[in-house]
């Protein structure tokens, strides 16, 4: 039997291929197949590669565009999409496990499909050490499906820490009370080299902007430090924090639930601890 | 212009995520309920296109009879009219939710004439399966952009940004289209009081589709077990300086 994965360079991507293992052995079709990126191609060419191949399933990262492209494969094939599967056991029907709510939740679902297809949530299985498997051939694709396909690409224009990349994050939520109130987090930020994060009760009320926002809708960190001054710990929030080493909540209220999931907490005003930080930084220099 | 914004309303959990005691769902007895905040910016995009443009905002969802609360707040910001596939407060999965979309936008559009955009969220809040946009465009047989922070009309074309690691990839699609937008595509308005008070009296459509078959059923849900952090509190006030330099310091961050 073969399984066919839809593979880049990211260890999401082994990741994937080592759950699709336990449905056959392994062909790869590359994410680079159609330059420059076009989804509904790398449909067509998984379409065609399943059916030449009958490929037992399909498999891909549950990134951005992993989940993308499966969901047109899906939507093309007729067939169900389990996305962000953090385990699968084949069978009929297949079982698997999937990430809710950006992960806080997990749902077990049995996935009734003749060809299952499936995407990896990444970081929730052991990436694949093996060789790369081999490369399907990969044939033209009709023009219909070029219609959506990337014309033009922009850089980002800020040229601070990003918070993805982040080594260490400064985030403020709603209890930094205001937009100027930032000015204490961006002091203790710069005296760190860290990128300021912020929940999104602060970039509704226009404090701070979007790309600044941690969680399930956000963006999510992986800092070896996380500092949360005045978040109380919504589970959206948290589920942007999966990847941090290690959290400070900084809070006066010490039953918030980010004060109980940290690593490490500071109870009182944030307004008088945060400059309190900074000035012990300053003092030991 | 015609403008279509599909959401879903989804419980607003807080700090922990209690479920029902057959843990088929989560216990939403002392919950709010919201939509994603990725379809709040559509509907705020909807909003604005049509107070640029001229036309008619539409605002549908597949959901139990409460759900008539958010298609109300959508049209508080200022959506026309409102559809609603009645559920029995059941779940359905994404491949029978995008079919009943699909049949109800076929309806709406042989009666009132085609949308020229259709925005979805990029995922739903609570089941995420990134795919009832996606689905419903090929339906329809019309390009779809997924995942997107900006949307620009240009004529007859839209200009689509999505964000991808160092910046932004540009699409360009002609209309009619259906896109995919996530949260940063615009700050949504909040309602005003006359927004509400006009929301009454706007126009709603109901239907109460079958259910079908999912073919990704739901067997049970779980709470992930948690990181296993244990707060060490490392004081109070500004007395607690000294103790959090330590610690950065020996996390090697400082
Ligand atoms: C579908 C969906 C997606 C979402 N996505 C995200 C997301 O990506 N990211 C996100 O952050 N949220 C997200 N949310 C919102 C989330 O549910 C919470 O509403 C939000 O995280 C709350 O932000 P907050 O902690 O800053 O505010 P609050 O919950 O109001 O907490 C403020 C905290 O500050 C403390 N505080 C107040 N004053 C002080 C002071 N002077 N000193 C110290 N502490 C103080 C309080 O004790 C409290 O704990 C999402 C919600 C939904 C429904």
């Amino acid at each position: 039997m073969t399984v066919i994965v839809l593979m880049d360079s990211s260890d999401a991507s082994k990741q994937a291929l080592a759950l699709a293992r336990k449905f056959g052995e392994p062909q790869s079709v590359s994410m680079d197949a159609v330059q420059p990126f076009a989804p509904d191609a790398l449909a067509a060419i998984l379409a065609q590669a399943a059916d030449d191949m009958n490929a037992s399933a399909v498999v891909a990262a549950g990134t951005e565009r992993g989940n993308e492209v499966m969901a047109r494969l899906a939507a093309r094939m007729g067939l169900p999409l389990a996305a962000n599967c953090i385990d699968a056991e084949p069978g009929d029907p297949t079982t698997v496990t999937r990430q809710r709510w950006g992960g806080s939740l997990l749902e077990e679902a049995r996935l009734h499909s003749p060809r299952p297809l499936m995407t990896v949530a990444p970081h929730t299985v052991a990436a694949d050490s093996g060789p790369p498997p081999a490369e399907v051939e990969v044939k033209p694709v009709a023009e219909t499906d070029l219609v959506v396909r990337v014309v033009d690409h922009v850089s980002p224009s800020n040229g601070g820490v990003s918070l993805a990349e982040a080594k260490v994050i400064v985030s403020g939520g709603r209890g930094v009370g205001s937009k100027e109130g930032f000015a204490i987090i961006e002091e203790l930020a710069g005296l760190l080299g860290a990128a300021v994060g912020c929940s999104r009760a602060v970039t509704s009320a226009g404090w701070r902007p979007h790309t600044d926002q941690v969680g399930q809708t956000g963006t999510k960190v992986a800092p070896e430090v996380y500092i949360a001054c005045g978040i109380s710990g919504a589970t959206q929030h948290m589920a942007g924090l999966k990847g941090a080493k290690r959290i400070l909540a900084i809070n006066s209220d010490p039953q918030a639930p980010l004060m109980l999931n940290a690593d490490y907490s500071v109870t009182g005003d944030l307004k008088e601890i945060v400059p309190a930080i900074s000035a012990e930084i300053r003092k030991r220099r | 212009m015609k403008v279509l914004v599909c959401v879903k309303r989804v419980p607003i959990t807080g700090g922990r995520i209690v479920l029902t005691d057959d843990a088929r769902a989560i216990n939403t007895q002392h919950l709010g309920f919201t939509i994603s905040p990725h379809e709040e910016c559509g509907v705020e995009e909807a909003v604005r296109l049509i107070e640029a443009n001229k036309g008619e905002s539409v605002v549908l969802t597949l959901g139990p009879p409460e759900a008539v609360e958010q298609l109300r707040d959508a049209m508080a910001l200022g959506i026309d009219r409102a559809i609603h596939l009645k559920t029995d407060g059941q779940e359905w999965d994404a491949e029978s939710t995008a079919a009943a979309l699909i049949e109800a936008i076929r309806a709406d559009e042989t009666s009132n004439g085609p949308f020229d955009l259709i925005f979805f969220g990029n995922e739903s809040a609570d089941s995420a399966g990134f795919q009832v946009g996606i689905r419903v465009a090929y339906a329809l047989a019309r390009p779809c952009v997924a995942g997107l922070k900006k949307v620009t009309l240009e004529g007859s074309s839209v200009r689509c940004e999505q964000e991808v690691e160092g910046g932004r990839d540009v699409y360009v699609v002609p209309l009619p289209a259906v896109l995919t937008v996530k949260e940063g595509l615009n700050l949504p308005r909040y309602p005003s009081v006359p927004g509400k008070m006009r929301a009454r009296s706007k126009p709603m459509a109901e239907s109460t589709p079958t259910r079908p078959v999912p073919r990704l059923e739901l067997v049970k849900l779980a709470v992930p077990a948690g990181q296993g952090r244990r707060a060490e509190s490392l004081g109070a006030g500004s007395a607690a300086a000294p103790a959090v330099v330590e610690m950065l310091q020996k996390a090697g961050v400082l």
